[in-house]
């Protein structure tokens, strides 16, 4: 009934057209990407992942993940199975390095990869994700024995990996976290501390779970600065090198929570009995830091969950607008009912959420496209120039792509009425999984924080002012069949500018007061204009197009123009939010607001 | 080299999927070389899309992208697993009027060794016996131990092909198999038939058409796809194969199509009032059906 259908010709097409994937071939660290195997690898990933992960989405849900009383977690029936299926097609392995048995592709592809796995099984699809982090840490920061020792296992999904970070008093605020680690004599570690909400932190599913952990060393400084970050196998190498001896950490409860039911959310305890053995990454006091290095790839990881899981909810809403009979439109004859696509606020709900949807997924593989250019690019300057926008883009895609997931989902259960609302239906499950999205990976209010502290003020403005100026090209070239998308282009970036000026010019609270609108007013832009480069391509393509593919890119168009002309002004009324200040959220004392 | 290598990969992913117990190879074929096994496939519309008809409205327009037949899918997964156990090779015999080969690469990302493909403009519009001909004739040429086919294909149901590549190259020809047993003596299939199976040993080289879902087909892997592009693709015309085109296509053509209409929309369904007599109603619509 609730099928997952990849979009692959979006998805091609946002590859192609909006991130210009076809240049990449020629750069040395992407020599095995084919670009025409685009189409080809992508429609079989999507084919396993709709076939063999999607069908468990809803007994996942319905029957969730078990603790068990030797502390053991039992995933649902099927979860196992899938996984090895996944494990054993390599598809964990395409973005990695060919070094440790990777698939040399580019990250843009690995993540439309992951968009599909996502939106078939949120929940099952964070395991390989968790992975993934662990595996970006240890490439840029292990040991070459760590990375050997590791890396093949993680990269094939032998074994999977997971993050303890968030303790019961640091949440958003790590560097209150407690968790401590002694040195021991053989140069190894004792970690005692407990972690909260560590995803997948123990499972059936793997023979073997590598847990990077932050912890404090006896003598280090407090706050951010004095973390340290280890490596603490589930189990530890036996003399003939098989993991079989039991490391000291252990999952002691795992939380019930509104969504995600079969993707297990445990408590560890770590150094019940002497202490968990830890392998120290890189240096001591330096874990913060490394943490940063995956956190691009992680957050946008998180804000294409959010893509994907709006798109499933609106090929369901889709599907459900065209079957269900509702009304009679004047065109349907007397005594028949009209499918409720023809009813205009059924019309405006799906194209919501199309638009979004499609704004949403060109965004996150731009992002994508510029971690793979800050790493491959041959010209330095230019590698520098994508890793600033890619800095610039993360807080965008993590926290629009998480927000949309939210609304689309929302919308899908509001245009399925009262069944929307019964679990049956299946959308309801959506809407109760993407929820975390905008919270877990730093919280969409972390985000802009770190949009308005640490991306804004990259060389002064600059950074951000020239994507504006990019984006006022765009608007200023639009040919003339376009033409509808120009104005609301021009006046989003003048919105843009004034904030961006506003902000720069009130830092600290007032800053802080307007960002989170300011978040949302730059990524509708972002979007907007990806869209609207969509439409150029689609204009261009057209004449040589004929039947479904001509379909598809006149629909590109009328998609654009839907987003540009009503919801981006939407998000540049936004302006106001921005620029408000502070003054105003601080008139009414704690006591007095009530 | 690089040809053990792929048969070492290949020996591993064996020993790590449970082989099942229908396909099982009975010691070796002579020369130690392993079986060759060709297999037919047919790329088709997707299915999951609304079809349309060409503009002359007598045919599936085929202008998009075409897909492995899903029918087909479990011959090539058998004669996987049959040369897996043997050794050997797969090789798949594909007609494809566009030039198209997406859903042969499908086939070879799952693991068979190379394709023969036959593109003529010429073929568009080839009956069923059209069909058979251009196949058989490219069967020939590759001299396969086994023919693998689907029963038919998803999108013309014709049902006839198999058959009649047998036919055109004086082979025995065993349908709806549910099992595959290759041994030094000849071929032993299991026939699926309505009261159980059938037990048919036949010598080599034979046609066997494999009726879907009596093996799991397997997922192309990452690598799989990877490797498929570099697999050796060979690509037929028909004066390639010795064929004239008067033989194949819309002017070969024996069977002609007069008209396709739609399936009629279905109707509304019956509804009956119990007004205490409901079962007796149930009974005779049982009956009706022949159910009872």
């Amino acid at each position: 009934m609730n099928s997952y259908t990849p979009p692959l010709q979006d998805m091609v097409f946002a590859l192609e057209e909006v991130c210009n994937i076809r240049s990449f071939a020629a750069m040395e660290e992407f020599e095995s990407f084919d670009p025409d195997d685009l189409h080809h690898v992508l429609a079989e990933a999507g084919r396993f992942a709709s076939e063999v992960f999607g069908p468990l989405n809803k007994t996942g849900d319905s029957l969730g993940s078990v603790r068990n009383p030797d502390s053991t977690v039992s995933t649902p029936p099927g979860f196992a199975e899938a996984y090895d299926s996944y494990v054993e097609a390599g598809w964990g392995a395409a973005a990695f390095p060919l070094e440790y048995g990777g698939g040399g592709l580019p990250w843009a592809m690995g993540l439309a990869l992951q968009e599909m796995l996502t939106a078939s099984n949120l929940a099952l699809s964070l395991c390989p994700l968790l992975t993934q982090g662990a595996i970006h840490s240890l490439l840029a920061h292990g040991s070459p024995a760590q990375k050997a020792e590791y890396l093949p296992k993680l990269i094939s999904g032998e074994w999977s990996a997971t993050m303890l970070l968030t303790e019961p008093h640091a949440g958003s605020d790590l560097g209150a976290l407690t968790t401590r680690a002694e040195r021991a004599d053989d140069g190894s570690y004792r970690l005692f501390g407990q972690k909260i909400f560590i995803t997948w932190g123990e499972h059936d599913m793997t023979p073997n779970i590598i847990h990077l952990v932050l912890a404090r060393t006896p003598d280090a400084p407090a706050g951010t600065r004095g973390i340290s970050c280890f490596i603490v196998p589930k189990f530890l190498p036996w003399q003939d090198g098989s993991p079989k001896m039991r490391n000291d950490i252990a999952c002691i409860a795992i939380e019930e929570k509104m969504g995600l039911h079969a993707s297990p959310t445990c408590v560890m305890q770590l150094g019940e009995s002497g202490g968990a053995v830890g392998y120290l990454i890189g240096d001591e006091n330096a874990g913060m830091s490394y943490m940063f290095t995956m956190m691009n790839n992680a957050r946008l990881g998180v804000g294409m969950e959010g893509v994907g899981v709006a798109d499933r909810a609106f090929q369901q809403s889709l599907q459900f607008a065209r079957e269900r009979l509702q009304g009679r439109r004047p065109e349907t004859p007397a005594g028949k009912q009209s499918a409720i696509i023809s009813h205009p606020d059924v019309r405006r709900m799906l194209l919501t959420q199309k638009s979004l949807v499609e704004a949403t997924r060109s965004l996150c593989y731009y992002n994508a496209t510029a971690i793979d250019l800050a790493k491959a690019h041959p010209d330095k300057s230019e590698r520098a120039k994508a890793q600033e926008l890619c800095d610039l883009l993360t807080p965008l895609s993590k926290s629009w792509g998480t927000e949309v997931g939210e609304m689309v989902a929302s919308l899908a259960i509001q245009l399925h009425g009262g069944m929307g609302y019964v679990e049956e239906t299946g959308v309801a499950q959506y809407f109760r999984d993407v929820r975390i999205t905008s919270i877990y990976e730093g919280t969409n209010g972390i985000q802009a924080i770190d949009l308005i502290a640490r991306k804004l003020p990259m060389r002064r403005g600059a950074v951000v002012k020239e994507l504006l100026e990019q984006i006022a090209t765009t608007a200023k070239e639009m040919p003339d069949e376009l033409k509808t998308l120009r104005e609301p282009l021009e006046e989003g970036v003048e919105s843009a500018r004034r904030c961006c000026d506003w902000l720069l010019a009130h830092p600290g609270d007032n800053a802080l007061a307007g960002a989170v609108p300011f978040q949302r007013l730059m990524a509708s832009l972002v979007g907007g204009w990806l869209l609207a480069v969509s439409s150029q391509a689609s204009l261009r393509m057209l004449p040589a197009a004929s039947g479904e593919e001509a379909d598809f890119l006149r629909a590109k168009q009328v998609t654009a123009e839907f987003f540009c002309t009503q919801i981006l002004p939407e998000a540049c009324a936004l302006e106001h939010a921005v620029t408000g200040g502070a003054e105003l959220l601080y008139a009414l004392a704690p006591e007095q607001m009530r | 080299m690089r040809q053990r290598h792929t048969h070492a990969q290949r020996r591993s992913s064996v020993a790590r999927r449970d082989l099942p117990f229908r396909v099982a190879i009975r010691g070796r074929r002579q020369h130690n070389q392993g079986v060759k096994i060709a297999v037919c496939v047919k790329q088709i519309p997707d299915p999951a899309n609304p079809g349309r008809l060409d503009a002359d409205g007598k045919t599936l327009a085929r202008d998009e992208k075409l897909i492995l037949d899903e029918s087909d899918s479990y011959g090539v997964e058998m004669a996987l697993q049959l040369a897996e156990a043997a050794g050997g090779e797969v090789v798949l015999v594909s007609m494809s009027p566009t030039g198209e080969v997406g859903g042969i690469r499908t086939a070879l990302a799952m693991g068979a060794d190379a394709a023969v493909i036959i593109s003529d403009d010429a073929l568009a519009g080839s009956d069923a016996l059209g069909t058979a001909k251009v196949l058989a004739a490219a069967l020939r040429r590759t001299q396969p131990d086994l023919i693998l086919t689907a029963t038919e294909s998803t999108d013309g149901y014709t049902g006839t092909v198999p058959a009649q590549i047998a036919e055109l190259l004086s082979l025995p020809s065993v349908t709806f198999a549910k099992s595959v047993e290759v041994g030094s003596d000849g071929l032993l299939v299991r026939r699926q038939a309505e009261y159980g199976y059938d037990e048919v040993a036949c010598p080599l080289p034979a046609v066997v058409s494999v009726t879907a879902g009596v093996v799991e087909p397997r997922y192309p892997s990452f690598r799989g796809i990877m490797a498929a592009k570099s697999k050796p693709t060979e690509m037929l015309t028909l004066a390639g194969l010795g064929l004239e085109p008067s033989e194949v296509g819309w002017t070969g053509a024996r069977q002609r199509i007069i008209d396709v209409s739609p399936v009629p929309e279905r109707g509304g369904g019956e509804i009956c009032e119990d007004d205490g007599t409901g079962h007796e109603r149930i009974v005779a619509l049982l009956e009706e059906l022949k159910v009872l």
